[in-house]
């Protein structure tokens, strides 16, 4: 075990990819001299050289356009959106022809790739450096989106998404980046893309998350056992495609109430698949409304710190809508 | 052996074809209209639901694919690439069951509409109908075989309206940065479905754009198979040499409408239509070959009875396979088949 922050993780998780595979590359805009504008591919450039730690122009649709072409060639690329804001050029790309590639070709093209978003707001990044943006890709049939919030998933779900088969979405919530550190497994640490996480255990209820929120929920958790004498059990669910059900379900079986918390907007955000699925295969086990704790409905994360703090996710708004769902 | 002289005028030997080499190019863009040819029949016959053509621009593809090496370079094509895909090496019979959407077509099963050319086995490109995306595949397959050191050579077509999506800027700017080994065919028919170039192309030249790419643009006459096969030989020895990216603009013309959706009567004017035929890649070729002394009577009727029969074993063949079942729509969404 080693002490580590997610970015640490992300950084190992790649380098270890890269000694293993020589056909695991790195591509994106400063990934290379620089290490990243977070610092997360510091130190690869000299390491691998500038092939395989590739500075692109300002390109987003080349990225993944060549990413996808590379890997029909063969190789392993991790493509780099700077900020997932930024994956707008290549939204063309990666859902006419990363997610469509194998189902259109009856089978014979695969794309084993992946896609960094740096993704969420809390770093003073305003509408254009914060957005959370997952739910265009989670509707996307063909990729697997996957979003950390522990430095040891971090590592453990990049290693997963390099050696897919298939392209996967890795949303890194920035914030996250430097916020804590945690053990990391040495060596060879792979969390199989699919499965949740019961991050912490209860009884009252359920809080589904991911990403950041995992963070800020297991410290509601910690107010809400202290001050109310309420149980949470949080589970973070990690892979958002595909979800993992069965522990979605299993958890809401024995609390009976379920909160799904994210930062991003709520109408037709991630939260509404999993409301609509519990509600769906799981409405025996309710004894509330299933209840949803999202970012708000404008169109992104806005500049000033009072409007910042205003827009996010934090434990005390998890607890306020969490105590709601206790006295239903 | 012909005429010495007179087949020297054709100018293929200096280029290093034989004869034999230049017949067998005429064979191919006589079969790549046959094939598009019948596949009209086969539309209006109610067997198809759609065609998209590339009769008028088979000159152009059999001359520049022809320096490729087959199972080692790689084509991202568009949907007029019937003869690029031939040869590259699909068969009359994968495009006339790819067509009828079997479901053993070797480019998509019956999922995709036809004109959709993509086969692994002959490394072509699976192509979708958004138009340019291709681009970048092609480009990503060079900087695949750039990263490797591989000896491969990666081409791509598409038309003078393509060019200008922003991904074709961002292709050619990233290929000449890394001047990676690529060959960009731009098959200029003059119109992009209803449009003509002259509302589509500022400066009404697609070649000159490679300028600021940092590589060589030529223009070409697309309707002249010996004149292509010149470009594209240079242009594929230019990306073995480690000496980067080619644009090729091939002026062809598109002897049909834009698809069997189309009518091109209704925005083209009529003697500009009947003129198309003079500019028709095939008699073009056929007269030079005859001037040269290369092509015969005899020559000319024994490569279309071979052809015709060719093309009704593949029809005959084609309309044999199987259509897919609705019970196999669910597979190769994943490679390992997750669930939703």
């Amino acid at each position: 075990m080693t002490e580590l922050n997610i970015l640490e993780a992300i950084r190992i998780a790649i380098d270890e990819e890269m000694e293993r595979d020589p056909d695991v590359m790195l591509l994106g805009e400063d990934v290379g001299r620089k290490g990243g504008v977070f610092g997360v591919t510091e130190g690869l450039f000299a390491k691998y050289g500038e092939k395989r730690v590739l500075d692109t122009p300002l390109s987003e649709a080349m990225i993944a356009g060549a990413a996808a072409g590379a890997a029909i060639y063969g190789l392993r690329p991790i493509a780099e959106m700077q900020f997932a804001d930024f994956s707008y050029p290549a939204f063309n790309q990666i859902v006419s022809e990363i997610s469509r590639m194998r189902y259109r070709s009856n089978g014979t093209f695969g794309l084993p790739m992946v896609i960094r978003m740096p993704y969420g707001g809390g770093v003073h990044g305003a509408l254009y450096h914060s957005q959370s943006n997952e739910t265009y890709f989670t509707s996307t049939v063909g990729l697997k989106v996957v979003a950390p919030g522990t430095p040891a998933d971090a590592k453990g779900l990049l290693k997963a998404a390099v050696r897919d088969p298939d392209p996967v979405m890795f949303f890194e919530h920035k914030k996250t980046y430097r916020l804590f550190k945690a053990d990391v497994p040495d060596g060879d640490h792979v969390v199989p893309i699919g499965l949740a996480d019961v991050a912490r255990p209860g009884t009252h209820l359920s809080i589904f998350c991911y990403g950041y929120m995992r963070f800020c929920a297991l410290e509601a958790a910690e107010t809400l056992a202290r001050e109310d004498g309420l149980e949470a059990e949080v589970v973070d669910l990690r892979t958002l495609r595909p979800l993992d059900t069965a522990t979605v379900l299993a958890s809401v079986a024995h609390t009976g109430r379920a909160l799904v918390v994210h930062e991003a907007n709520r109408f037709g955000g991630f939260g509404a698949e999993v409301a609509a699925f519990i509600g769906e295969a799981g409405f025996e086990s309710l004894d509330a409304p299933v209840t949803r704790l999202a970012g708000p409905e404008v169109p992104g994360v806005p500049f000033h710190h009072n409007l910042e703090d205003w827009f996010m996710l934090n434990p005390a708004k998890i607890v306020e809508a969490a105590r709601a769902l206790a006295a239903y | 052996m012909a005429n010495t002289k007179q087949a020297e005028a054709l100018g293929h030997r200096e280029l290093g074809l034989g004869d034999d080499d230049v017949l067998a190019m005429y064979r191919q863009m006589l079969l790549a209209r046959a094939v598009d040819e019948r596949m009209w029949l086969m539309q209006r016959a109610g067997k198809i639901a759609f065609v998209i053509s590339g009769q008028g621009h088979e000159g152009a593809q059999v001359g520049i694919t022809w320096p490729m090496r087959r199972h080692q370079d790689w084509l991202a094509p568009f949907y007029r690439s019937i003869a690029a895909a031939l040869t590259f090496g699909m068969t009359a019979e994968d495009i006339v069951t790819a067509h009828l959407a079997k479901g053993d077509d070797v480019s998509s099963g019956g999922r995709q509409m036809p004109g959709h050319y993509g086969a692994k086995r002959y490394n072509i490109v699976s192509l979708s109908s958004p138009v340019g995306t291709q681009v970048l595949h092609a480009v990503g397959l060079a900087m695949g075989a750039w990263v490797r050191g591989d000896d491969m050579v990666a081409m791509t077509s598409f038309g003078e309206g393509t060019s200008n999506q922003g991904e074709i800027h961002e292709a050619m700017n990233f290929a000449g940065v890394h001047r990676l080994p690529v060959i960009f065919v731009c098959e200029n028919n003059g119109y992009a479905i209803s449009v003509p170039l002259a509302q589509q192309v500022g400066g009404l030249s697609v070649a000159v754009r490679a300028q600021g790419y940092g590589f060589p643009g030529v223009t070409v006459d697309g309707t002249d198979p010996i004149a292509c096969y010149a470009a594209g030989k240079e242009a594929h020895e230019r990306a073995r040499r480690g000496d980067g990216p080619t644009l090729i603009e091939a002026k062809v013309v598109r002897l049909t409408s834009h698809s069997s959706d189309d009518d091109q009567r209704r925005y083209r004017d009529p003697a500009e239509v009947e003129a198309l035929k003079d500019h028709d890649p095939i008699p073009l070729f056929a007269n030079r070959l005859r001037a040269a002394g290369l092509l015969t009577d005899a020559i000319e009727e024994q490569l279309r009875a071979e052809i015709k029969a060719e093309i009704n074993e593949a029809s005959r063949l084609g309309e044999a396979h199987p259509d897919p079942d609705p019970a196999t729509a669910l597979t190769h969404v994943y490679a390992d088949e997750v669930p939703s």
